[in-house]
């Protein structure tokens, strides 16, 4: 028990510019992880079109809580913790489904309502003369206390401490508006399948990666790279396939990662991509800029679709990319096991080639049978094995570095900076040491 | 075509794969031939619901020269991979335009340095002949966990 409780240990691990590897490998700095900054943070649920109706409900994680998004009226969401108060048996068998007006316990029958509360136990007169309506068991499933519903995105935070969620947030919700308006019905759904990833490292490894820009022309070249040469062959006139649209902007110079930018913003969060990204260049879409001319005029839509983010990190376990609407779910299972969940979403109204490139993007970058996949957990799995080396205990996250970072805000920095790094990690300690 | 020469097609499909002849296999495809590894139980849309793999020709030619790069640092150590096929059976023919339809069960080993994962799987091969040769229109497989959190998968069920 080298850090419970003991606040001074935790932020010794976090220095300017390096990080202690303890933060990648102990187990018990995981186990706190869980218990205050996946507690302490507004954390990703899912999104409402994924319980349309009353009855409907989705199975998932926060942090490693188990918990279930259910629609308990038609203009509410709940998230309930997912154990019978019973005997703490999991109420869903399928990730996702409906449950009719209750959830109904496959161990003794019990049966709760969609708010939670409980609705009946076989044989209650057992209980008469008890203090059992009082108790735990007599109070329902337990729900997630905080529960925002942010243009259809569902977040809950666990603890009472921490931020309200538009303070957790702030500026950093520029990336949500934006992948929504694209939809000329300001509109998303879930669609396109989920890709689930399992990752032998750290879940910051891959947190990181995301603003991490002097990494794709090195580690993508052999999947990225190889995609120019073998395109290089096509004969002359051949149109550049899709996939060679998505493939080819990796193995971007230095240079234009370092003019893309990189917005820093509070609590963690931030976004690569600020003048344009690896997304600028994909090939219109027919008929859609008119859609979206006809929905918001055409000035608010060139400014919609002239945002190019590349990657918004929403500290600490979500990346989203706006422009092909695809969000990367990185759900921690233990210090060196990470469960990646890559959604993609249907822009309402908007033509079936932006989600056929969506869905072509995810395979060929976030699937177990991704080139591009391979690479990254390669080296994110070496980092896992080298930690172990007592020959050097620190993480270095020095690049561009200037000591008045902390008390700057909302700033755009170079590109290739890891001020974002450094970023999240302020508020690792931050969120970490909350309430201690 | 006799059900023999379609079996040994199917046979020699997986040979070249254990025994990584990559470039030979890639000539197995037709030219507008696709290799499909769908990610839902029953997927019927290869295009608007993503997969694990849905690869033309040109994808198919990135995977096999990427395997070969000197930069390819997932290959290093390379991996390997074994296949144990039931004997394929023969779904549809049709003599007439000289296409079949083959269905195997299989077994898929792929090991890379101290670790090795099995899958199983049902491969659906559309045949065709194309200049008195027999190709492969179509490779679909089918992993009985398509849809569980799957590690790497770095060679070719």
């Amino acid at each position: 028990m080298k850090y419970r409780g003991n606040r001074q240990a935790i932020t010794a691990l976090v220095r300017e510019t390096e990080v202690h590897r303890d933060v990648y490998i102990d187990p018990e700095m995981f186990q706190l992880e869980m218990e205050h900054l996946f507690a302490n943070t507004w954390i990703y649920v899912g999104h409402e079109s994924q319980v349309k109706k009353v009855g409907d409900f989705y199975a998932t994680t926060i942090g490693t809580q188990p918990v279930i998004m259910v629609r308990d009226t038609p203009n509410s969401i709940k998230v309930l913790h997912n154990r019978c108060p019973h005997k703490g048996t999991r109420l869903t068998g399928d990730a996702c489904g409906h449950t009719g007006r209750f959830f109904r316990c496959p161990y003794h029958a019990w049966t709760f309502r969609l708010d939670g509360s409980l609705a009946g136990v076989p044989l209650k007169s057992g209980y008469d003369n008890t203090t059992f309506a009082e108790g735990h068991a007599g109070s329902g499933m337990t729900p997630v206390r905080h529960v925002h519903n942010y243009r259809g995105f569902v977040f809950g935070k666990l603890n009472d401490v921490g931020p309200g969620f538009q303070e957790f947030f702030g500026e950093a919700l520029s990336s949500l508006d934006n992948m929504i308006d694209r939809s000329p019905v300001g509109k998303l759904e879930v669609a396109g399948g989920v890709l689930r990833y399992m990752h032998d490292c750290n879940w910051k490894m891959l947190v990181e990666n995301q603003t991490d820009t002097c990494h794709p022309m090195i580690a993508h070249q052999s999947s990225a790279g190889t995609a120019i040469e073998v395109w290089k062959n096509a004969p002359p006139g051949t149109k550049k396939p899709m996939a060679v649209e998505i493939y080819a902007p990796f193995m971007s110079s230095y240079e234009f990662y370092q003019s893309m930018g990189i917005r820093i913003w509070d609590n963690g969060h931030g976004h690569t991509g600020v003048s344009h990204s690896i997304h600028s260049d994909y090939s219109a879409a027919p008929g859609y800029f008119e859609q979206m001319t006809a929905a918001y005029g055409e000035a608010r839509a060139k400014a919609i679709l002239d945002e190019n983010r590349h990657n918004t990190v929403y500290f600490p376990n979500v990346m989203l990319k706006g422009p092909i609407q695809l969000l990367r779910l990185f759900k921690p299972i233990a210090a060196n096991k990470t469960l990646v969940e890559s959604w993609t979403f249907r822009l309402v109204g908007a033509p079936d080639m932006l989600l056929e490139r969506t869905v072509m993007y995810n395979r060929l970058i976030n699937a177990p049978t991704s080139v591009v996949g391979h690479d990254d957990l390669e080296v994110y799995e070496r980092a896992q094995a080298g930690l172990a080396s007592d020959g050097n205990e620190w993480v270095n996250l020095q690049r561009l570095y200037s000591a008045n970072e902390p008390e700057q805000r909302n700033v755009v920095a170079d590109g290739t900076s890891e001020w974002q790094m450094r970023n999240q990690f302020r508020a690792w300690t931050k969120f970490m040491t909350m309430g201690l | 075509m006799t059900d023999q020469q379609l079996i040994d097609f199917v046979v020699r499909e997986a040979r070249l794969l254990d025994q990584q002849h990559f470039d030979d296999w890639l000539d197995l495809f037709t030219e507008d031939g696709h290799y499909w590894m769908p990610v839902e139980w029953g997927q019927t849309d290869p295009r608007l619901t993503t997969s694990l793999m849905y690869e033309d020709k040109l994808l198919l030619r990135i995977r096999v020269d990427r395997l070969k790069g000197r930069q390819t640092y997932s290959q290093s150590p390379k991996s390997r991979c074994h296949h144990v096929l039931q004997t394929p059976q023969i779904d549809q023919r049709d003599e007439e335009g000289k296409c079949y339809v083959t269905w195997t069960p299989m077994h898929y080993v792929e090991s890379r340095a101290d670790r090795q994962t099995l899958y199983a799987a049902w491969a659906t091969h559309h045949l065709a002949m194309v200049d008195d040769a027999l190709k492969i229109r179509l490779k679909r497989v089918d992993l009985v966990n398509c849809d569980a959190a799957l590690g790497s998968i770095q060679l070719f069920v």
